[in-house]
């Protein structure tokens, strides 16, 4: 197309309105919560890092956003393999309620939970707890409700990769008396690497994110179910300041650990998009 | 991503031994027809169909008998019980709140979300690798820190002079902030496949560039841009942790939906906070059951 003066106008104008969109949006408050974060150097930064209630609260993250891509991963490549490769009744209905978790609101997740897994009138778990086990208000809740939240994202980077490789070498390497299980290391699991550690980069993000639903089912006390973005909450509505630097450092740490995942999840990106 | 190599010679191997899985007579969940489709790799065999089972019963446990409770708990007072707790003038004024920023929202982001689509993928500069991570940073942020994110520059100690906490705005500028990645990602690969020469056939019948847009791209973007809305319409509804240190969470002002439910959560009204949850819950079944009949709209017509 001819590249007019009036083409180029269109082109600046449009390339100026979305850039200074998302630098309101997003860019510049972005940069001052950074900014806020280092106002007094580093080293309040490090000391507020460095509470145990921090540190408690950093691990109990890091440990339920583990099983939960644990669990998630080996879940949702079991399902993306039974929904593209196999035929059965209700896998339509299936197909689409597994993208249920995203459209769910976090603090319906987690009513869902405590109705279902609260010891004191939960439908099960009334059950589980005279078996001894706790659910809400413990660490298998808070990595119940992080399942939930992040269940659909492994399931939506594999089933494109799926069904774009079709079943060609699989059947070949069954029909050269390879087991079901050498099919998958050998051939399948190679096939859909990329697309997998890129749903598990993030279902991790996500994870080490969820607030609402966390919230409802851990109940939040300060050394036992705390997680990151709790004390986060807690930390931001209490007064002083050293109470608002534990907010923002803990925050910036959350941020940071996002946008590095964002940074490798794009640069996983570009070869699938070429490829087509 | 390309295939390992060896797809020809591997291929030419005629598949006549059958699957492992399917030579073991041994009953399972997928054992339900005895007739063994050795070439077809598309029923269920004994493994797959207890794998079918297991991953079931976790997506029961996980999902489906949770979301079941909230249903049950909401009529668990009747359909009058049901009624007040939605009638309540509070609660309403939740709803209304909520659905009207959400649709403001979602209509923003047609027009924003299809704009920055279309730079990203025709317009050439330099960071536009970095405009593609800040297009995401809002869906992997911890939305409890996108709420500091946007207090920062909208709240009491703004550079701007302005100061939204705890008001409408505030929710306005959330529900923005947590929805845009949406549209753009829906609408960037369709873009990105559109044939320059139906453009340029246009052009050359002498169409100006608003009119090919209008009557050639737009028509090829609009289902993208339709399921690019419905997500962010659901995502805005069902929005809580960037409100929690942003919108004050005032009744009658800035309370949402998910922040009602909260408040009824804590007070310990679980069928109060079950059917406000269970208009949420039936708003996001529409939107999959929609995504599901527009994308295979969109399929048949590939």
């Amino acid at each position: 197309m001819h590249d007019t003066a009036a083409h180029r106008v269109t082109r600046w104008t449009l390339r100026l309105i979305v850039i200074g969109y998302l630098l309101f949006l997003v860019i510049w408050p972005v940069a001052l919560v950074a900014a806020k974060t280092f106002s007094n150097g580093l080293a309040p930064v490090i000391d507020a890092l460095r509470q145990p209630e921090v540190i408690f609260a950093f691990q109990l993250t890091l440990s339920a956003a583990f099983w939960a891509v644990v669990i998630n991963t080996i879940f949702g490549v079991g399902i993306s393999l039974l929904l593209v490769r196999y035929t059965f009744p209700g896998r339509r209905a299936l197909n689409a309620m597994v993208d249920l978790p995203l459209s769910v609101s976090p603090v319906v997740v987690g009513l869902a939970l405590v109705l279902v897994y609260s010891g004191r009138t939960g439908w099960l778990g009334q059950s589980l707890e005279q078996a001894g086990l706790q659910v809400i208000y413990a660490p298998p809740g808070i990595i119940m409700a992080t399942a939930f939240v992040s269940l659909p994202l492994v399931i939506r980077e594999v089933v494109p990769v799926l069904q774009e490789i079709g079943t060609e070498q699989e059947q070949a390497a069954r029909s050269l008396g390879a087991s079901g299980l050498q099919t998958f290391v050998r051939i399948t699991l190679p096939a859909i690497k990329w697309g997998l550690i890129y749903g598990v980069v993030l279902s991790l993000a996500r994870s080490l994110g969820e607030f609402g639903a966390v919230k409802i089912v851990s109940g939040g006390v300060a050394m036992r179910t705390q997680t990151a973005t709790l004390l986060v909450e807690e930390r931001y509505q209490q007064f002083g300041v050293v109470n608002s630097i534990t907010a923002y450092a803990a925050a910036f740490i959350l941020a940071l650990i996002a946008v590095i995942a964002l940074i490798i999840v794009t640069s996983l990106r570009p070869p699938r998009e070429t490829s087509q | 991503m390309t295939p390992s190599a060896g797809t020809v010679e591997e291929a030419q191997q005629p598949a006549s031994t059958p699957p492992a899985g399917a030579a073991t007579n041994a009953g399972g969940p997928g054992d339900r027809h005895r007739l063994r489709r050795a070439k077809s790799a598309t029923s269920l065999t004994p493994v797959s169909g207890l794998g079918l089972g297991i991953a079931l019963m976790w997506f029961s446990l996980l999902v489906l008998i949770p979301l079941t409770a909230v249903l049950v708990q909401a009529s668990a007072g009747g359909w009058s019980a049901y009624w007040d707790a939605l009638s309540s003038p509070q609660t309403l004024a939740a709803l209304r709140l909520t659905v009207g920023t959400a649709v403001l929202v979602t209509a923003v982001n047609v027009v924003m979300g299809t704009a920055i689509a279309w730079v990203l993928v025709r317009d050439q500069f330099r960071g536009k690798r970095l405009l593609e991570v800040v297009i995401d940073i809002p869906f992997a942020l911890p939305t409890i820190v996108a709420g500091l994110v946007l207090l920062s520059l909208y709240g009491p100690s703004s550079p701007l002079g302005v100061n939204w906490a705890n008001t409408p705005v505030a929710v306005f500028l959330a529900f923005l902030f947590v929805t845009l990645p949406f549209i753009v990602r829906t609408v960037q690969p369709v873009l990105l496949e559109l044939e320059h020469e139906v453009e340029e056939a246009a052009a050359s019948l002498g169409a100006n560039r608003l009119t090919t847009f209008r009557l050639v791209i737009l028509p090829s973007l609009a289902p993208a841009i339709t399921a690019g809305a419905a997500l962010s319409f659901c995502r805005a509804i069902s929005e809580y942790g960037s409100l929690v240190l942003l919108s004050g969470n005032l009744p009658y002002s800035t309370e949402v939906a998910s922040v009602r439910i909260m408040s009824s959560i804590e007070g310990d009204k679980l069928t109060e906070a079950a059917a406000v949850a269970s208009i949420l819950l039936v708003v996001a079944l529409i939107v999959i059951i929609a995504l599901d009949l527009i994308s295979r709209r969109v399929a048949r017509y590939a």
